[in-house]
């Protein structure tokens, strides 16, 4: 087993193990920080995979505005107890019958037909640096940029709308 | 690694996503596993750049760069739509609290009240 496929063996069960946690404990505190856990296994992946820039903007934007965000509008309810009502043993069986056949339809769905080359994450280590993503973000994407920034704009003015006490 | 491993463990992840959304009844955590389903997918996106990267260089064309960066300028993009999706979804959030003073979304079946 090389080096490589120990890192992706663990990242991926970091991220699975701390997936699980997410779902299942009942505070809601400790949801957000195994899914930040989870974010920065993902990120591991991203840097396995040759995708570095990637890799910083979901620790910059995921693990640390998002989360920051969820983690302050639950302090701000102050929901940090156990205040979660499970009303019924059957409801929460029968979600997670329905969702774990959906992800082996997906796993069964998306299956490759054995066509597919088998790469090294060694090659290619200059496709996710911001070199080559910002030459094609400017080029290329250069509409859905400015586009995106409009979104970001009109989220903010529609954030402050809703969240405002009237 | 194979591509067949990231396409397992995105599909685990993501069922865990859908899991957690249908077993759950927290708002905040019904919107956190949707981040995590949205992980998932950048995940796979990102993985099958790389898949194309290979098939690029296996076929022998020149511009092997613009054919590998394709997903992750999608992921990049996916990421944007998601920061505004959790700006305007805490607000709502706040703002049901605001009215209820509970997130259960069993007391959200009706829009009236």
């Amino acid at each position: 087993m090389t080096t490589q496929q120990l890192i992706f063996w663990f990242l991926s069960a970091v991220a699975v193990f701390s997936a699980i946690m997410v779902i299942t404990r009942r505070n809601p505190v400790f949801s957000v920080l195994y899914l930040i856990i989870t974010f920065f296994a993902i990120s591991g992946h991203y840097v396995l995979l040759n995708a570095q820039f990637l890799a910083i903007v979901n620790i910059i934007v995921y693990a640390g505005a998002i989360m920051v965000l969820f983690l302050f509008v639950l302090m701000l309810m102050n929901l940090n107890k156990e205040s979660e009502p499970q009303k019924n043993k059957y409801m929460l069986w029968s979600g997670a019958i329905a969702g774990g056949l959906l992800m082996f339809v997906l796993i069964d769905a998306i299956r490759p037909d054995g066509q597919v080359p088998v790469y090294d994450g060694l090659s290619g280590g200059n496709v996710g640096l911001i070199k080559n993503l910002g030459r094609r973000l400017y080029t290329d994407y250069l509409i859905p940029f400015e586009i995106s920034s409009i979104l970001f704009l009109s989220a903010m003015v529609g954030a402050v709308v809703i969240g405002k006490k009237d | 690694m194979p591509i067949e491993y990231y396409t397992f463990l995105c599909c685990i992840i993501f069922g865990i996503g859908v899991i957690g959304v249908l077993t759950r009844r927290n708002a905040i955590i019904i919107f956190m596993c949707i981040e995590l389903m949205l992980n998932a997918v950048n995940l796979l996106l990102v993985s099958f750049s790389k898949m194309h990267y290979a098939k690029a260089v296996a076929a022998g064309s020149e511009d092997v760069l613009t054919a590998a960066s394709e997903g992750q300028l999608f992921v990049f993009f996916i990421m944007v739509v998601a920061a505004v999706e959790v700006s305007v979804g805490l607000a709502i959030i706040v703002m049901m609290y605001r009215n209820t003073h509970n997130v259960d979304i069993n007391f959200l079946n009706r829009l009236k009240n």
